[in-house]
């Protein structure tokens, strides 16, 4: 057993900053083998992959190969030791042809009709479907992910590391993906899968392990669990958080999606006919593993994301629907439409980083009035009564927010948002990165906004405080929406299953 | 295992926040450093390099004529410098002031020509003004408009339009616009078409400080400077803001290009009373550097603007008198820039170098072990 072992990790350990990214992490991988790591977001899928590739170093605990204690210290450590990790977003050279990628930035003498050979023998080996001289620009996105991996194993990678490989993938294509997977397993590869989408873990995998919030849960055979089984593990016993919710009256429509889809720029379909109603005083969860269109959902509505079909209606208090799609945010503001949106971005797209908080409030107000001159008085006084409301630290209303850490940015954001008291409030991973109290002031600055008529939509990744916060929930799975559900009459473990498997289990 | 497991020498850290006392005097330290190193390639042609600062000084400030020289030289440094203060802040890299410094300055030039002395002064040296303008505002909206609507890369275009700007002029001189046949030299313009001098040196210098004062309320009090602020930070900030990004960037390029037009005019209109292919002649590029340097701060360009002008002007001084060649000088401002930018590194970031490691690497290496070690991996 031990010397069929590809790679090890015992003990591992790794934390940013305060945040423990990986705790206690004990994986084994087998030549062989198809090892699946199953977790919700944020549960460390990613950094503990990025330890084996050499982005980061762990702060404690032992890689072994072959039963020897190895450091990874770079990506091409990570090579030298045979271990190839093909990553969500592609790094191609457009314009070179598919030989040529995949022996970029290799010591080796160019001889492409050697190269082709080779590639063409690999591709033989496993059953990969390759012209060597094609051009990336011509390939599909699966035919891109493919050259990714012969890549990998044109460099001698035993073990495969593939981070949510089927995300961009069609049904067939996944079929095809998995084909090869399983060639290479025989031929003694260790592959670790990184997904979501429990029927694939259950397709495809030997082993799953599980993670939650960075600690390492365990690993138990495929053969021997369940859809079930998995998700209970993923998610956890439900946690009693005492979030205060109470129930508003006079509940309206306020906003109505109607068969929303969207494409992204390569032509996946992020939203795939969307429809659900927003009410008054009423908070909104949005549940989904990370990427199943949460943000182009978020931002369709806001009129930052291009809608191929489907309508938005948006319905004032006197009953006039107003129809969103089509319309710039500048539009949407001006037909008399207030939305506040707190982006997951918060310096990338909701606030200036290099400003201070006068100068982000003014980001809502700047257009306001004839003059040439912008109006920093009203921001400065908002600014300055955001910054006592909420206890922001910061030494004062110049101080740039980018050097402001993560919970007062948050505060600056939402302090800004709700200040204006928007009918519809949108907020994404409103609590990310931030400590308990923070975290609970936010939650009830959320349920006051509720509570005096808004709509609000709370997009999170913890389900215990979807369950206890909001009064609906709305699950996306790929896309899709999987159901929404009642937050008060439904337990973890269904909406865990919703979030894998479209509708849940009456949709099996 | 011991040899697997490697700990880095230097780490870098971002910084929170630091006293701003000890901001300035990075700075200033960087200024001297630079120098300091400066004395080398003066003590490699072979100058005293301290009689060569002194030469360098004396040379472009102890005469009156001196320092009127010196500030001729600063103005369009400055001038153009201001015209590109927007785009830098938007961070649309617009290094085609040169070329819309010559595009403002072909316009003006057109106006004089054509109009001879028929016109009277006042009202020329207006219209040639507008027009000086508008060529350069064309000259800079045309990158920007195919940056907004295609994505085109600014800094290949506006570098482009340099050269066909610049061409332009080549064939006014050698053809419709000639003097005497043959020459490839425009004549002097009219009196008329002069700019007047204040204080022995062109109206310009008056004319640049007060755009010194507009550009810096411009970028700092107005709706459109706040636009062109939260672009250069963040395109996605905004489009969420409700901000038409593609039009703000040529409105932007049109008023960088407007600006260096300006110049372009005060150019031919006050320092040279003619034009020739050569009339931007680099301020352009050197102009970037004077930006740069300021961190897009207007009032901290004068300085700049001076401290280059007065390098470039006594370097002339240095080469007649201790036979340097004024390349030197050249060498010394790169020398600047690059210790200035350099220097905001250390500003943001800490840097702590662990010794113990660094001994032990130290040792390892005199040790001569690695050789064996490399020698057993090549037999491998």
């Amino acid at each position: 057993m031990q010397n069929n072992c590809a790679i090890e990790l015992k003990d591992i350990r790794k934390t940013f900053g305060s945040v423990v990214a990986n705790d206690g992490v004990n994986l084994q991988i087998n030549k062989g083998e198809i090892l699946c790591l199953l977790g919700e977001n944020g549960s460390g899928k990613t950094t503990l992959m990025n330890m084996l590739s050499g982005i980061y170093q762990p702060d404690s605990g032992v890689i072994l190969k072959d039963g020897v204690p190895i450091s990874i210290r770079s990506p091409k450590d990570s090579f030298a030791y045979g271990i190839g990790m093909i990553h969500q977003h592609y790094h191609l050279v457009d314009v070179f042809t598919a030989a040529q990628n995949i022996v970029l930035g290799l010591d080796e003498k160019l001889d492409l009709a050697k190269v082709n050979d080779k590639v063409k023998e690999i591709c033989d080996k496993y059953g990969f479907d390759v012209d060597p001289k094609m051009k990336i620009y011509d390939m599909s996105v699966s035919q891109k992910q493919t050259i990714e991996i012969v890549k990998t194993l044109y460099r001698g990678a035993e073990i495969l590391i593939l981070d949510e490989p089927t995300a961009v993938l069609t049904p067939q294509e996944t079929d095809k993906l998995f084909a090869v997977l399983r060639n290479m397993k025989d031929d003694g590869k260790a592959i670790i899968l990184i997904t979501h989408k429990l029927a694939e873990v259950l397709d495809v995998s030997d082993k799953v392990a599980i993670l939650r919030k960075g600690k390492y849960i365990g690993t138990v055979n495929t053969k021997e669990s369940t859809a079930q089984s998995l998700t209970d593990m993923m998610v956890g016993h439900a946690v009693t958080l005492n979030i205060d919710r109470p129930l508003c009256e006079n509940k309206k429509e306020r906003l109505r999606l109607e068969n929303v889809t969207v494409f992204d720029n390569e032509g996946v379909k992020k939203l795939d006919g969307v429809s659900f109603d927003m009410k008054t005083g009423e908070i909104l969860g949005v549940a989904g593993v990370a990427g199943s269109g949460q943000k182009e959902l978020l931002e369709a509505i806001t009129g930052l994301y291009p809608i191929k079909e489907g309508s938005i209606k948006f319905i004032d208090d006197a009953g006039t629907e107003k129809e969103l799609v089509g319309k710039t945010p500048r539009q949407i503001r001006e037909i008399g439409v207030g939305m506040g949106f707190v982006p997951e971005d918060r310096l990338g797209m909701g606030l200036v980083g290099s400003m201070g908080m006068t100068n982000n409030m003014m980001l809502r107000s700047w257009k306001k009035g004839k003059s040439i001159f912008v109006n920093r008085k009203s921001p400065e006084e908002l600014a300055k009564n955001v910054w006592k409301e909420l206890d922001v630290v910061t030494p004062s209303t110049a101080f740039p927010v980018r050097r402001m850490s993560g919970g007062n940015i948050q505060k600056v954001l939402v302090g800004r948002e709700i200040a204006a008291s928007p009918p519809v409030l949108l907020t994404a991973y409103a609590v990310r990165g931030l400590d308990i109290n923070t975290s609970y002031a936010i939650y009830n600055l959320l349920t006051e906004q509720k509570m005096n008529g808004a709509a609000v939509m709370y997009v999170g990744e913890e389900l215990d405080v979807l369950l206890e916060l909001c009064d609906r929930i709305l699950v996306l799975c790929g896309g899709k929406v999987s159901g929404v559900v009642d937050a008060r009459r439904i337990t973890k473990e269904e909406i865990g299953f919703m979030m894998t498997t479209v509708g849940g289990k009456n949709g099996r | 295992m011991a040899d697997n497991v490697k700990v880095p020498i230097i780490k870098l850290a971002k910084r929170e926040s630091m006293d701003p006392k000890l901001i300035w005097a990075i700075r200033v330290g960087s200024i001297i450093f630079a120098f300091i190193i400066g004395m080398i390639p003066l003590l490699m042609a072979g100058a005293n390099p301290f009689t060569s600062y002194g030469i360098i000084i004396s040379g472009s400030l102890s005469k009156k004529l001196y320092i009127q020289q010196t500030v001729k030289r600063a103005i369009p440094l400055l001038g153009c410098a201001l015209a590109i203060a927007p785009c830098f802040k938007m961070k649309f890299w617009n290094i085609g002031a040169e070329g819309q410094i010559t595009m403002g300055a072909i316009f003006a030039s057109a106006i004089a020509i054509w109009s001879g002395t028929a016109i009277p002064r006042p009202i020329l040296i207006l219209l040639m003004l507008i027009a000086g303008v508008i060529g350069g505002a064309i000259w800079g909206f045309i990158p920007g408009f195919f940056k907004a609507k295609f994505n085109t890369n600014e800094t290949l275009f506006t570098l482009m339009m340099n050269y066909i700007a610049i061409g332009i002029v080549r064939y006014l001189q050698g053809g419709p616009w000639e003097g005497r046949p043959g020459t490839q030299i425009i004549p002097m313009f009219a009196k008329n078409a002069r700019l007047p001098n204040l204080f022995g040196i062109y109206i310009g210098w008056v004319i640049v400080l007060i755009m010194v004062v507009l550009v810096h309320i411009y970028m700092n009090f107005t709706k459109q400077g706040y636009e062109v602020a939260v672009i250069g930070d963040s395109l996605n900030t905004a489009r969420y803001a409700g901000m038409n990004v593609g039009w703000i960037m040529m409105r932007t390029m049109l008023i960088s290009g407007g600006i260096a037009g300006c110049v372009g005019w005060m150019l031919v209109s006050g320092a040279n009373g003619t034009l020739n292919s050569d009339v931007a002649g680099g301020v352009g590029f050197t102009s970037i550097t004077v930006a740069w340097l300021s961190q897009l701060n207007c009032f901290a360009m004068i300085l700049i603007a001076s401290i280059l002008a007065i390098i470039g002007k006594g370097s002339g001084t240095l080469q007649t008198r201790l036979n340097v060649p004024s390349s030197v000088a050249e060498i010394i401002s790169g020398v600047l820039l690059f210790c200035m930018l350099g220097c905001e590194f250390f500003i943001n970031y800490r840097m702590s170098i662990n010794f113990k490691q660094m001994g032990t690497n130290i040792k390892y290496f005199f040790s001569f072990q690695w050789i064996h070690k490399s020698a057993k991996k090549e037999a491998k």
